[in-house]
C-alpha cells in the first residue's frame, strides 16, 4: 500500500499499479512530454498510469481515457508523431515511442 | 469430402476456439487459427505479456486450473495448427476471410468456418458515462488481470451479471479500495430462478461466495438500485445513484466499473451468412445455429460467446460440440458417446445460466428512460435527444436511424450504444425493440488502418502486430 502511495502522489492518474512492477522500464513520450512505463504496458496503460486521460473527442473535445479496454469500443485510438494511428489498448509501448496529446493541459 | 480436402479457419482461440481447434487436430484436421489477442486464452482466460509474474491463482482465481488447461491445450497445438495471433478477421465473404495481421493485409480461404468470436461487456449509458475514469467491468478486470492496474482509487462497480461481483473480488483481493458494489438487480428477483440456479452447483456456490464476500469485508453492496449519474470537471470524481426507496447518493471515486453482464460479439456471424433471429431475454439478434452450434451445414459452426451468451464452461463444451459437428458433417466418424455427453452437459449449463440471467435481469428499461441529453454514442456524441427525434422518420428502424443521425455509424459499429439506442428508438415509437430491427454486419468490422506503404507494415512487425 504504501508502495501504491509513492507511485502516485494525489489523484492525477487514472490507473494504479498493483503488482507486476519490478518489469524493465521504458521510456516513451506524449506531447514531447518524457514518460516512464514498464515493458508489456499496454499504451493505454502507460499513459493512464502518468496522466488522466488519452485524447479528446473529435465531436465535444471532452477528455476521453479509453473505456473497454479489450479493443471493441475504439474510444482510445491516438495518433503517434510520425501520423500513423493505434489503438491503445491493444499496443504495447516500445521504447522511445512518441504519442501526441491532446490540446490543454491534462 | 475427407479431412485432406478440409481448409477449416477458427476465428478465436478463447476456450471455444481453442477446444474446437484441439478436437479437429484429435481427428486429424489441422485448422488455421486466427485470433485479435496476443496470446490465447480469449478475455475470460487472458493472459498478461511475456514478463508478468502472478500465478495463475492470483489471476484466475477458482479457474486457475481450467485457465491453465485451456492455455495449454492451445499451446501444445501450436506446432501443428496454423495459429495466428494478433490478427483481426475483418471481413468474411464467399469463402474467403480477410485478415489483418503483423504482415499486413492477407486473404485467408476456407471451405468450413468455425466462429468463436466471444463477447464483449453490454452497457447502458448514463449521465457522465463518457468521463475519463469510467471503463466498462470487463475493461476494468483486463487492466487488473492483464496489466496489474486498477482503474483508480477508490473504485465503485455499478450494473448486473456476474462479472459486477466477481470483479469486485478480484479488485478487493488485489488490495484495490473498493467504495462499494452498486447492483441494479434486487435481491427478490432471484428466487422465482433458485430451481435454476441450484442446477449451477458448484458454479452456484461459487457466485453465492463472490456476491457475499464484499459484505464480509465491508464493503457496501446495495441492490435495487438506480444509476443517476457519473460525475466530475474533466474526469470522474464521483458517482451518483439512487436506492430502491429513492433517496440519492454520491460516493466519491475515481474509478467506476459499468457493465450489465455480457453481450455476443455477432458481426461476423452475421457477414458470413448466418441467420440472425430476436432473442428476448438477451434482448440482441443472435445468429441461429442448432445445439451444436451448425448454422450452415458444412460450412459455418458457432461456439462459444459469441453464438449467445453461456459463459466459459459452456464455451468449452461448446467448441468441442462445433468441431465434432463439423467433423461428422464432412463424413469424419466420431465419437457419438462423447457428442452425447457433451450435449447433456451442455443442456444442464444452460438451464443454470438461463437461471442466472433472470435472477440478475438487465435493466434495458433504464436506456429507455434517459434524458434527452444523454450521450448514447460516445463515438460520436449523438445523445437520447438525436435518437428521439429520428422516430419521425419511415420507417423508424435502426438502420434508417443510423443514416439520419449516425448513431452506431461510429468506430465501434454500434458495438456499444447499439442495444441503448434500439431500445431508445423503439420507446419513442411506441413498439418492441425488435420492430425497430438491428444494425446490420458491416465489413471492416473493426477500423483499419490503410497505410500507404504496405510493405513497410510487413517489414516492422513489432508496429503493425498492434493493429
Amino acid at each position: 500500500m504504501s508502495q501504491r502511495a509513492e507511485q502516485h502522489p494525489g489523484a492525477t492518474c487514472r490507473l494504479v499499479r498493483l503488482a507486476e512492477t519490478d518489469r524493465p522500464g521504458v521510456t516513451i513520450f506524449h506531447g514531447g512530454e518524457q514518460l516512464a512505463a514498464l515493458a508489456g504496458d499496454t499504451l493505454l496503460t502507460a499513459l493512464l498510469c502518468n496522466g488522466v486521460a488519452l485524447r479528446r473527442n473529435e465531436f465535444d473535445s471532452d477528455l476521453r481515457a479509453g473505456f473497454c479496454n479489450m479493443g471493441a469500443c475504439q474510444d482510445c485510438w491516438v495518433v503517434l508523431e510520425d501520423g500513423s494511428r493505434i489503438r491503445a489498448c491493444t499496443t504495447e509501448v516500445w521504447e522511445g515511442m512518441r504519442v501526441c496529446a491532446p490540446d490543454g493541459d491534462l | 469430402m475427407s479431412g485432406d480436402d478440409l481448409a477449416v479457419l477458427i476465428v478465436g482461440a478463447g476456450p471455444a476456439g481453442t477446444r474446437a481447434a484441439e478436437t479437429l487436430v484429435a481427428h486429424g484436421v489441422l485448422p488455421i487459427v486466427v485470433d485479435e489477442g496476443a496470446r490465447s486464452g480469449g478475455q475470460i482466460y487472458r493472459r498478461p505479456p511475456e514478463g508478468f509474474s502472478r500465478p495463475a491463482a492470483a489471476l484466475y482465481g477458482f479457474e486457475a486450473r481450467k485457465a491453465q488447461a485451456v492455455h495449454a491445450a492451445l499451446d501444445g497445438l501450436r506446432e501443428r495448427i496454423d495459429y495466428r495471433p494478433n490478427t483481426l478477421i475483418w471481413n468474411i465473404e464467399g469463402g474467403v476471410a480477410q485478415a489483418l495481421g503483423p504482415a499486413g493485409i492477407v486473404r485467408i480461404g476456407f471451405n468450413a468456418l468455425v466462429l468463436a468470436t466471444g463477447a464483449m461487456d453490454r452497457v447502458i449509458p448514463f449521465p457522465g458515462w463518457t468521463l475519463p475514469g469510467v471503463f466498462t467491468m470487463g475493461g476494468s478486470q483486463v487492466a487488473l488481470k492483464a496489466q496489474g492496474c486498477a482503474i483508480g482509487d477508490p473504485v465503485v462497480f455499478m450494473g448486473t451479471g456476474p462479472l459486477l461481483y466477481l470483479v469486485a473480488y478480484q479488485y478487493a483481493h488485489a488490495g484495490a479500495r473498493v467504495a462499494a458494489v452498486l447492483d441494479t438487480s434486487r435481491a427478490g428477483q432471484a428466487i422465482p430462478a433458485l430451481p435454476g440456479l441450484l442446477m449451477g452447483g458448484r458454479t452456484f456456490a461459487k457466485g453465492l461466495w463472490y456476491m457475499t464476500w464484499p459484505r464480509l469485508m465491508g464493503i457496501p453492496v446495495r441492490r435495487g438500485i438506480t444509476p443517476v449519474a457519473a460525475e466530475g470537471e474533466s474526469a470522474l470524481e464521483a458517482v451518483r445513484y439512487r436506492d430502491r426507496r429513492g433517496r440519492e447518493h454520491r460516493i466519491a471515486c475515481t474509478g467506476l466499473g459499468i457493465g450489465y453482464s455480457v453481450k455476443s460479439e455477432v458481426q461476423l456471424a452475421e457477414l458470413a451468412g448466418c441467420e440472425m433471429a430476436f432473442d428476448s431475454l438477451a434482448q440482441q439478434w443472435l445468429p441461429q445455429a442448432d445445439e451444436d452450434g451448425r448454422a450452415l451445414e458444412g460450412s459455418v459452426y458457432l461456439a462459444g460467446d459469441g453464438a449467445g451468451v453461456a459463459g466459459a464452461d459452456a464455451a468449452e463444451v461448446r467448441g468441442r460440440l462445433a468441431a465434432l459437428a463439423l467433423l461428422a458433417d464432412r463424413g469424419i466418424a466420431i465419437d457419438r458417446a462423447l457428442q452425447a455427453s457433451l450435449r447433456a452437459k451442455l443442456r444442464r449449463i444452460m438451464r443454470f445460466r438461463n437461471a442466472l440471467e433472470r435472477a440478475l435481469p438487465v435493466p434495458f428499461h433504464l436506456a429507455r428512460a434517459l434524458p434527452d441529453e444523454t450521450v448514447i454514442c460516445r463515438c460520436e456524441a449523438i445523445t437520447a435527444g438525436d435518437i428521439r427525434q429520428g422516430r419521425a422518420l419511415e420507417p423508424a428502424e435502426m438502420n434508417r436511424a443510423k443514416a439520419f443521425t449516425r448513431v452506431g455509424m461510429g468506430r465501434c459499429q454500434g458495438r456499444v450504444c447499439g442495444p441503448a439506442a434500439a431500445q431508445i428508438l423503439a420507446a419513442a415509437r411506441g413498439c418492441a425493440v425488435e420492430e425497430v430491427g438491428r444494425l446490420r454486419g458491416q465489413a471492416p468490422v473493426k477500423p483499419l488502418v490503410i497505410r500507404a506503404g504496405a510493405e513497410a507494415a510487413v517489414e516492422d512487425r513489432s508496429r503493425a502486430a498492434s493493429i
